[in-house]
């Protein structure tokens, strides 16, 4: 293990246009190429993954006349990962008048970002934000209305104002059958050939320039490839890195990581959301966590025993919430940040979580857990209004749980949910390795080291249907359409690559299923680099991982054959991919020597000795973030599995904001 | 808890299959149903098995991957759920569990458990959509729409394309999953335009796909997972005689 | 030479136009048969189509099953009360009017088999593959044997035309009205028909399952025609049921009657004033 390499030559442009800030991309679009309508249809353009960035830019393609191929590694484009998000998606329409702007949009979400993301990129999404909602209602989207007909809005994760447009508690399902739906079109009329089952496992790189893709169809284990003019990502997060997220089972990093393996670089793959409200873990056989919406805190409050012994008992069934006097409880919340107590932002809360925990005061059979009781919330206003408010959620709890959370305090703790990381673009969506594009939560442009709630429907319907047609074509203008083909040499080199990674999984035939691995791979990272950091923990971190990647390559066991579907199949090479990203992600970790949004080291907080504690700024234990030293884009350069990454690094620069430290006290 | 499965075994789409019987010991009551079958899916690796195949991916009820019938009812006797909702303290200790695929023609098996509901897909690009391009929207608040008619929408909406109707179906017809969709878009005024050649297109690709027809005993209805109503059916049986007498006409 | 050649020309041209005219005239006819009978042909292959004839035909079968009825109870009123009634259906129209009502019969009744059991045979075929272990959350009895109530109820149907409408049986057909015995006396073949055990079984039976097949065939009508909304939805249920128990409660009261004794061939069913009031009738026509 050697510390990472740090390189700054400079080949990171970010391609952000000149002038102000809120004119940059209608200063943009009115200078950005075009291509002739004649000509589109010449073009080629694969897209990688079908949910709400990759289903819109794929349909939004075809409609403007590129000729379009996409893939899904799901039997249908309508089951992307997308669907499952809740709560809504933002727009600065100011439908409320209750004082949004583009401007307030922005500021929120690059605040919220913790002032890690770009300002021009952010500017650009609250801009285009406004057009996704018109968009989607004239698709057919149900969106909620008042009694007058008009589009309902609620304020979401802390907003001032009311900007979030929801579908009761499926507005991500509700998005991507719109965009499913117009991609269906799109196929119907022939401008997008769409293949299902289909995993893409590299990427083709034709004289620097990627130029096609290599795929096995999950159904026949046929290897083959599809040569293109450009190739678009839109593959999603990294959060299974951990096992146990809230992402759907098949959510994976390969695309992005195999890109990375020729020449694409991975940006800020630290920064990963933790949720506070999941259901905890119940037992080793758990296979997925699930969200609770965030507005329970609205009502609930959380708490723990003030004693251990007290919270044994609990664990051990030996004694029931009912039975911890009101003095012996402990709401940190509230305790810590009076101000803002239960509704304390995700990071805080999912620390404070885990604190108490750590203690030995969690509540969980697996000592995991913290309660979400609404004891006096139904006394004051009734079982009733608390039905109304949240009643599908209390039946979801208890159909997962078995318990009334009506008569029995929720428990809760915090799980992965989202990734801020993601493959580096510049102001076009265009990674450095040229032709490839990133769209959605498989980037990393928008959200900075943390994300707001309601942003990540809306940043990946604005990369699909409004950023990438425009940004595209300062790629494609100057491209010869067709100029590579599956004849060249790269195609078969690539494929056999694949075809020998593949053989070489199925060639192990140890004795532990895949499944093992990646639990262990799972336990290990969101141990070392999960809810706090330490050096310690991730220098160990990159030692174990290391050992768990030997053992993998020697004694994972794959049953059946590579010619046919086969998921352990499936799984090992997603599995494989996750250990050397891993070890990406600790890197970066490492590196990152400040605490901001969803990174937090411990060495860098704040303590008694600091000014801002001592004023009453801020509390203690809060993160503390280094702007001098890092307020830049950590870009990693993948050098192999088990050799340090090179770091590159884009300096991002605030001209229009000011860096400010969070509070919440 | 032990349970012994009853689970059906096919290697592939030509190949025979049959019903094989599996000891499932040792399963925690706080597991679902598919956690239980990853335990028995580990296991079955660990001694060299080849382990069951079965389509699943959110887990959490709403991408409608997970497609299995339980004791002869799709996602299993327990309302308003999908299979991968569902939790092992429904079951008994020492009970017989049967796990087949959805069984429909249009719905061929893959693999075991996994069938192939691309037929759905190719329902929806039929004519399940509303034809606007990107960018030529108008404002969002420019056509109100009543709230009654917007909820009435999302009724629809719900539909996660599990396939759960036509797996409960004697006939395997698909009409909930068609009616579904064209309540929902043709509720709406943006779906006006485009109501008869939706209508039309949906019910001659469901045809053309080898569902078979509504017999109204309303199963589809009682698996649903999102509990979508059968008004749908009718309302598409009403909306597709509108649409045959004004393409007869015209 | 040239002029020959030339008229020869025009010749062929007016010819070939004609002949494209006359074609042009048949293609006009085709497309027209076509353009109509086409949505009528995509009407019947579309599954909506077929069961929208299955509901339409119901229905007319329906009605006349109430109609039907309404006549039967009839041999509750007295010989002479029904008939009079098959008289006027029989002399109605000039004697047109009932056959031009049963062959709308014939013709409802032929719809609705053929398009159910294409509809059967479609259905089987999609849904392949059974379940090895089967189970129902919320089909009806009913629902379940519909193709098999129907099919008995068919066969019933047969038998009952050759027993009461075209008489096999010498000693059913050869029955006079004692007070008009020019016409068939229809009460007392009803009872001496019913006096059968085997008949009034048969009959009772068939229309037991033709009870269960209206139960679920006249909810379903409204389903299939687009009448079943959420607030129409309990409606069409009861409705369904209620009309099934009338009919059947109606239709098995005459063999129950004759089997217990209530209704009796010797009793003759004339009263005077009713006799008397007839014969006026007759004597005024």
């Amino acid at each position: 293990m050697s510390n990472s390499q740090s390189a700054e030559n400079g080949t990171l442009d970010s391609a952000i246009p000149a002038g102000p800030l809120p004119e940059k991309w209608t200063k943009f679009k009115s200078k950005a190429p075009l291509i002739n309508p004649a000509n589109k249809r010449k073009y080629k353009v694969i897209v990688v993954g079908s949910g709400l960035a990759g289903g819109s830019a794929a349909a939004t393609l075809s409609e403007l006349g590129y000729q379009v191929k996409c893939f899904c590694y799901q039997d249908s484009p309508r089951r992307a990962h997308s669907i499952a998000a809740q709560g809504g998606i933002n727009a600065a329409k100011n439908y409320q008048n209750d004082g949004d702007s583009v401007w307030r949009l922005f500021y929120d979400t690059i605040k919220g970002g913790d002032f890690r993301s770009r300002e021009a990129n952010v500017h650009r999404l609250a801009e285009v934000s406004t057009n996704i909602i018109d968009q989607c209602v004239a698709q057919g989207v149900p969106f909620a209305r008042e009694y007058g007909g008009l589009l309902d809005n609620r304020s979401f994760g802390g907003a001032q104002v009311s900007r979030t447009f929801y579908a009761r508690g499926q507005t991500g399902q509700q998005l991507l059958i719109g965009c499913y739906q117009a991609l269906e079109k799109e196929i119907a009329k022939g401008g997008v050939e769409m293949f299902t089952r289909t995993e893409m496992q590299d990427v083709v790189v034709v004289d620097g320039h990627a130029k096609g893709i290599v795929v096995r169809d999950l159904v026949t284990g046929e290897i083959s490839s599809h040569a293109a003019d450009c190739v678009i990502l839109a593959t999603g997060g990294y959060g299974n890195v951990f096992f146990l997220s809230t992402n759907a089972m098949g959510c994976n990093v390969m695309a992005a990581f195999q890109a990375t393996k020729r020449g694409a670089y991975f940006a800020n793959p630290c920064y990963t959301q933790i949720h506070p409200t999941c259901i905890p873990v119940s037992g080793d056989y758990q296979s997925k966590l699930t969200l609770m919406s965030e507005s329970l805190r609205n009502d609930g409050r959380i708490w723990v025993p003030k004693s251990k012994e007290d919270a044994a008992a609990i664990r051990e069934g030996r004694k029931t919430a009912a039975d911890v006097a009101e003095d012996d409880r402990d709401y940190y919340l509230e305790r810590k940040y009076p101000s803002f107590g239960n509704l304390a932002p995700r990071d805080i809360a999912s620390r404070s979580a885990k604190e108490a925990c750590d203690d030995g005061r969690g509540v969980a059979k697996t000592g995991l857990g913290v309660f979400l009781d609404f004891r006096d919330a139904i006394n004051r206003l009734g079982e009733d209004t608390i039905r109304a408010r949240y009643g599908n959620l209390f039946q979801m709890y208890e159909k997962i749980t078995g318990d009334d959370p009506y008569s029995v305090p929720m428990k809760i703790y915090p799980a992965v949910h989202y990734t801020m990381g993601g493959l580096w673009v510049d102001y076009n969506l265009m990674s450095n390795l040229k032709g490839l594009h990133v769209l959605g939560e498989a980037n990393f442009s928008d959200h900075g080291a943390n994300r707001l709630g309601a942003s990540a429907l809306m940043q990946g319907l604005a990369d699909g249907y409004f950023v990438i047609p425009s940004t595209l074509p300062v790629y494609l203008a100057k491209e010869t359409p067709g100029k590579v083909t599956q004849d060249s040499p790269e195609f078969a080199e690539a494929e056999k690559a694949v075809k020998d990674r593949i053989d070489k999984l199925m060639s192990v035939k140890g004795t532990k299923s895949v499944d093992s691995f990646h639990r262990e791979l799972g336990l290990l990272v969101w141990d070392k680099c999960g809810m706090s950091r330490t050096k310690e923990g991730l220098e160990e971190a990159l030692k174990r991982i290391d050992e768990i990647r030997k053992d993998f390559w020697e004694n994972v066991r794959i049953p059946g054959s590579a010619d046919g579907i086969n998921m352990e199949l499936e799984k090992a090479a997603r599995v494989a991919d996750f250990i050397d990203f891993a070890e990406v992600m600790c890197y970066d970790a490492l590196d990152r020597e400040e605490s901001c949004g969803g990174h937090f080291r411990e060495e860098y907080q704040f303590t008694e000795a600091d000014e801002e504690v001592q004023s009453g700024f801020t509390n203690p234990g809060e993160a503390k973030r280094r702007d001098r030293e890092y307020c830049y884009v950590a870009a990693w350069e993948n050098n192999g599995p088990g050799v340090a990454p090179t770091l590159h690094k884009e300096h991002l620069e605030f001209e229009n904001v000011e860096l400010a430290v969070r509070s919440y006290k | 808890m032990n349970l012994t499965l009853k689970v059906w075994r096919q290697a592939g789409p030509e190949s025979e299959g049959s019903m094989q019987t599996i000891e499932a010991e040792g399963i925690s009551e706080d597991a679902s149903f598919l956690e239980m079958l990853d335990v028995v899916n580990e296991r079955i690796v660990e001694e060299g098995g080849d382990p069951i195949h079965f389509d699943h991916d959110c887990r959490e009820g709403i991408c409608g991957a997970c497609s299995l019938t339980i004791n002869g009812v799709p996602h299993s006797k327990q309302q308003g759920i999908t299979t991968c909702q569902l939790h092992m303290r429904k079951f008994r200790d020492g009970d017989t569990i049967w796990i087949e695929p959805f069984r429909a023609r249009a719905f061929p098996v893959m693999k075991d458990l996994m069938v192939d509901r691309s037929s759905f897909d190719r329902i929806i690009a039929a004519g399940g959509y509303i034809d606007v391009r990107t960018g030529s929207a108008v404002d969002a608040n420019s056509v109100p729409i009543p709230k009654e008619d917007a909820d009435s929408a999302f009724d629809s909406a719900a539909c996660i394309g599990c396939g759960a109707c036509v797996a409960a179906c004697k006939n395997a017809s698909a009409m909930l999953f068609v009616g579904a969709k064209a309540s929902h878009l043709n509720k709406l005024p943006q779906g006006q335009v485009q109501k008869d050649e939706r209508v039309l297109g949906m019910v001659r690709q469901m045809d053309a796909e080898g569902f078979g027809n509504c017999t109204n005993q309303y199963e589809c209805e009682a698996v649903c997972p999102k509990e979508i109503s059968a008004d749908v059916i009718g309302k598409l049986n009403r909306d597709y005689v509108a649409a045959t007498v004004k393409e007869a006409v015209k | 030479m040239e002029i020959r050649e030339k008229s020869g020309n025009y010749c062929l041209k007016f010819y070939l136009h004609g002949t494209r005219l006359a074609s042009g005239f048949v293609r006009n006819i085709k497309q027209a048969m076509v353009s109509l009978i086409q949505p009528v042909i995509s009407f019947w292959n579309s599954s909506i189509g077929k069961k929208i004839l299955v509901a339409l035909s119901g229905a007319f079968l329906v009605f006349f099953l109430i109609g039907h009825l309404a006549g039967n109870l009839l041999v509750f009123t007295g010989r002479g009360a029904l008939n009079d009634y098959a008289q006027f259906l029989h002399e109605m129209g000039h004697g047109k009017g009932v056959w031009i009502f049963r062959i709308g019969l014939l013709v409802a009744l032929v719809l609705h088999i053929a398009a159910t059991v294409a509809l059967t045979r479609q259905n089987r075929s999609a849904k392949g593959s059974q379940y090895a272990h089967n189970a129902t959350m919320r089909a009806s009895r009913s629902s379940k044997i519909m193709i098999w109530s129907g099919l008995i109820v068919l066969a019933f149907l047969v038998f009952h035309i050759f027993h009461f409408t075209i008489r096999v049986n010498p000693e059913l057909a050869d029955m006079a009205d004692p007070a008009q015995p020019e016409r068939h006396d229809v009460w007392g073949m009803v009872i001496k028909g019913f006096e059968n055990p085997l008949v009034s079984l048969f009959y009772i039976v068939a229309l037991t399952l033709l009870c269960s097949h209206l139960s679920h065939g006249i909810a379903s009508m409204f389903q299939t025609l687009g009448l079943r909304t959420g607030k129409t939805k309990d409606a069409s249920k009861i409705i369904g049921i209620a009309l099934a128990v009338a009919l059947w409660l109606g239709f098995i009261s005459i063999p129950v009657a004759v089997m217990t004794g209530l209704l009796k061939a010797d009793s003759s069913g004339y009263s005077d004033t009713k006799a008397s009031v007839i014969e006026a009738q007759i004597a005024k026509q």
